[in-house]
């Protein structure tokens, strides 16, 4: 299995080569090209807002296994403001500048797994992960 | 950062997103866009979004921006060959191009277009 990975977010070119690394170990995970999709939507929007709130981060690609299933897991992470009011960030349509404010709440509806740790002034880490069907 | 290049057929320009484009580059187009509807007084633009893998809330929000900006300089935007697996992600997303016309491939939307605009005149 691929190795785990440590990618850095620190500018908008960066965030393409985390949407292609993250295609190909879905890829490899023999995830469907529907979950390759959704996965890699997730990450475009997590590594996004890294970058745009935070000022940059990084991202942790790597596989996982449970029995038979195989998946991938993303643990973004940055020393940004982080984030006040973690509940009003996960709604729908809510965004403290001008987004659709659906980075996070359609994130969470794209992976299996979503978790997110965040405190004022110590920044953000969100980990989701996709399971292989 | 990649320049799409826009192609003008008559008076519909066509865009074919070739490449994974970065946040910039997404910009950049959404003005070359404006420019080039005005300049050549184009009455149509095409996005061929079919070799796109992915549709975040960037890419969505500016198919979106380029629908209602050609709308406001009389022109009709349709975004054409959209992967089915794009569009299960862009529902689940949340993400609503309500505003944006679409069609299966590029031979139907520039049907669509000349249906538009004879339903116009
Ligand atoms: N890594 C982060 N650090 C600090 N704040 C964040 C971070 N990620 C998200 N936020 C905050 O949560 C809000 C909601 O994020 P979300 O990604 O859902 O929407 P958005 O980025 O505003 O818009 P969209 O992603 O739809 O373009 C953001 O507006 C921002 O205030
Ligand atoms: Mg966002």
């Amino acid at each position: 299995m691929t190795a785990a990975r440590e990618m850095p977010i620190a500018s908008n070119g960066d965030v393409v080569l985390v949407r292609q690394y993250v295609r190909g170990v879905a890829v490899e995970m023999g995830l469907s090209l529907v979950d390759q999709t959704k996965v890699v939507t997730a990450a475009s929007e997590l590594a996004r807002n890294a970058l745009v709130y935070a000022g940059g981060g990084a991202v942790r690609v790597e596989t996982v296994e449970n029995g038979r299933r195989r998946g991938v897991r993303l643990t973004f992470s940055d020393e940004g403001p982080g984030i006040p009011d973690v509940d009003r960030a996960m709604t729908d349509g809510w965004s403290s500048g001008t987004g659709l404010g659906l980075g996070l709440s359609g994130s969470r509806r794209l992976v299996d797994e979503f978790d997110l740790e965040s405190a004022p002034g110590k920044g953000t880490v969100v980990t989701v992960t996709k399971w292989g069907r | 950062m990649e320049r799409v290049p826009i192609l003008k057929i008559g008076d519909i320009l066509i865009v074919s997103i070739q490449v994974d484009l970065e946040d910039q580059s997404v910009l950049t187009l959404q003005e070359d866009l404006a420019e080039a509807v005005v300049k050549h007084a184009a009455r149509g633009v095409i996005i061929d979004i079919s070799v796109v893998e992915i549709v975040d809330s960037f890419i969505g929000r500016m198919l979106a921006t380029i629908a209602g900006m050609s709308r406001m300089l009389d022109a009709q935007t349709v975004v054409v060959g959209m992967r089915p697996a794009v569009a299960i992600t862009l529902v689940e997303l949340g993400l609503n191009l309500g505003g944006v016309r679409t069609a299966l491939n590029l031979e139907k939307g520039i049907a669509l277009l000349d249906h538009v605009r004879s339903a116009a005149r």
